[in-house]
């Protein structure tokens, strides 16, 4: 979509751009230009989305920060005037149940509880070394034959999918009727019927393995949500979709951060050759954040609609009114990132927003940490040679998502 | 001077980030993952560590008080 601006004689809105908008093609890591704009000069505007509605568009850091633990500002897509993502999202949200994406506290904060345990930090960092052994079986794959390989293929999809799939308990040989069917919903060019047809595959298919694990429980999230369903905590349908919310959130999104982080480090090689060196897994943990905050792959805003009157930037958001946050233009802003243009590994960036902020921070968000700290300090020192196989340019984005990646990454070593 | 750590129990939505940071001080219960505070009045070498637990939390629940 292009950035217009709107100065319909009977509707004269002059600020009003469209949004999200697009990106320039020779700085695709940058934020669009008339976003960053907007984060120095009206940092919180009106903006017009797919269906023609003009909610508002927070861009700062601080008041990101203020706003998403504001309980003044709700999650309720099923509200009227709610800033859907997608048509497919509208519709949806009309049929879904109340889950942890669409509710605020005391019920979010209930819901929550119930699905956080096998995201804890113990529990996470118990699978660091499975999650090791995953990445050193998948380079060594890669090492045995003759490269170019596309590195989404040989190990950005694989790494997460293969995780979230032990993680849930969910057969890996699946994965790519539940990789093609998530891709879909989460798409911002899929139709309102290709959006219920996918999430209806995945919800049957999610379906029948919880009801197998509520006989035959093992060890993984399906099994623990099961047994909740048996012990009367959760309804047998709310187990499903949270299942579905997890496989559908738990790999795409890694998978991006795993193939833009090493183009991005392909052109900074002084940083990954920091990297590379980087003793210390502190140091690494400060590269992952640094790499969240720069790429913050979920680029087009987190979305919530106002439940009563918020003075915030010089302007009122009214009750009623929808409320976008873009999450890349925080962890762009210069008073909060100093030269946010520069990626530095070195740099103190763990409070982003790259995972959102509030209540709704991301899930997976130490399950991703690790996984991405794993493959950044393993795929450059097994692989030091790694390069581009082909002229920058010819790498393909992909933007039509809910978080932004690429569509392939030949490399080769 | 003294510090000491408070956590508002019912806005954590036990994300577990105190627990990531500041491992000394923070920990999450078993059943639920909500944070526990292991040690309400830390030691100066770990305010570091714990400012920018109470900083990150998503929720808002933790600060740290003098006194
Ligand atoms: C680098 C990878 C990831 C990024 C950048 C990311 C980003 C985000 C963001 C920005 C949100 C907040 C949405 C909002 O406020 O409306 C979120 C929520 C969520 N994420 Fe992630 N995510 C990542 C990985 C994962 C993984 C691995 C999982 C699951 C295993 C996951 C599961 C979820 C869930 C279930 C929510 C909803 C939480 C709630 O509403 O309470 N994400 N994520």
């Amino acid at each position: 979509m292009t950035d217009t601006v709107l100065t319909d004689a009977a509707h004269p809105m002059p600020h009003i751009t469209g949004y999200p908008a697009a990106r320039d093609a020779r700085c695709p890591f940058n934020p669009p230009a008339e976003v960053r704009t907007k984060t120095s000069e009206r940092p919180v505007t009106k903006v017009q989305i797919w269906d023609g509605s003009t909610p508002w568009l927070v861009t700062r850091y601080a008041d990101q920060h203020a706003l998403l633990t504001d309980p003044r500002l709700s999650i309720d897509e099923t509200l009227p005037g709610f800033p859907h993502m997608t048509r497919g999202r509208s519709e949806t949200a009309k049929h879904t149940p109340p889950l942890i994406t669409n509710t605020d506290a005391p019920e979010h904060t209930r819901l929550r509880r119930m699905v956080n345990m096998p995201f804890s930090v113990k529990r996470v960092e118990a699978l660091r070394r499975s999650i090791q052994k995953i990445v050193d079986d998948l380079i060594d794959t890669m090492l045995a034959g003759n490269g170019p390989v596309d590195l989404v293929k040989a190990l950005g999809l694989p790494v997460p999918t293969l995780v979230i799939s032990e993680l849930l308990g969910v057969p890996y040989d699946d994965h790519e009727f539940f990789q093609r069917n998530s891709n879909v919903t989460v798409s911002h060019t899929a139709t309102e019927e290709e959006v219920a047809a996918a999430s209806g595959a995945l919800a049957g298919y999610l379906g029948e393995l919880i009801d197998r694990k509520m006989a035959e429980p093992e060890d993984d999230v399906l099994s623990e949500l099961a047994a909740k369903v048996t012990a009367g905590e959760m309804a047998r349908m709310e187990a499903v979709i949270m299942g579905v919310a997890i496989l559908i959130a738990g790999h795409e999104t890694s998978a991006n951060m795993i193939s833009l982080g090493t183009l991005v480090l392909l052109q900074n090689p002084d940083q990954l050759d920091a990297l590379r060196g980087a003793e210390s897994p502190k140091a690494v943990a400060a590269a992952v954040e640094e790499l969240l905050r720069y790429l913050t792959i979920v680029h087009t805003g987190v979305r919530r609609i106002a439940l009563e009157d918020i003075a915030i930037g010089g302007e009122v958001i009214k009750a009623g009114d929808g409320v976008i946050l873009d999450l890349s233009a925080a962890n762009w802003d210069p008073e909060e990132f100093a030269e946010p243009d520069r990626l530095d590994l070195t740099r103190s960036a763990r409070h982003h927003h790259a995972f959102g902020y509030g209540a709704h921070q991301c899930l997976g968000q130490t399950l991703a940490r690790v996984e991405l700290q794993v493959v950044y300090s393993t795929l450059y020192r097994r692989i030091p040679t790694l390069r581009l196989a082909v002229p920058p340019d010819e790498i393909e984005f992909a933007f039509e998502g809910v978080a932004y990646g690429l569509r392939s990454l030949p490399v080769t070593w | 001077m003294t510090f000491h750590v408070e956590l508002d129990e019912p806005r954590c939505v036990a994300s577990g980030q105190c627990a990531v940071v500041a491992p000394d001080v923070f920990d999450q219960r078993d059943d639920d993952g909500v944070a526990v505070i292991l040690d309400e009045s830390p030691a100066d070498d770990l305010l570091d560590d714990v400012r920018e637990a109470v900083a990150i939390c998503p929720a808002a629940a933790l600060r740290l008080v003098e006194g």
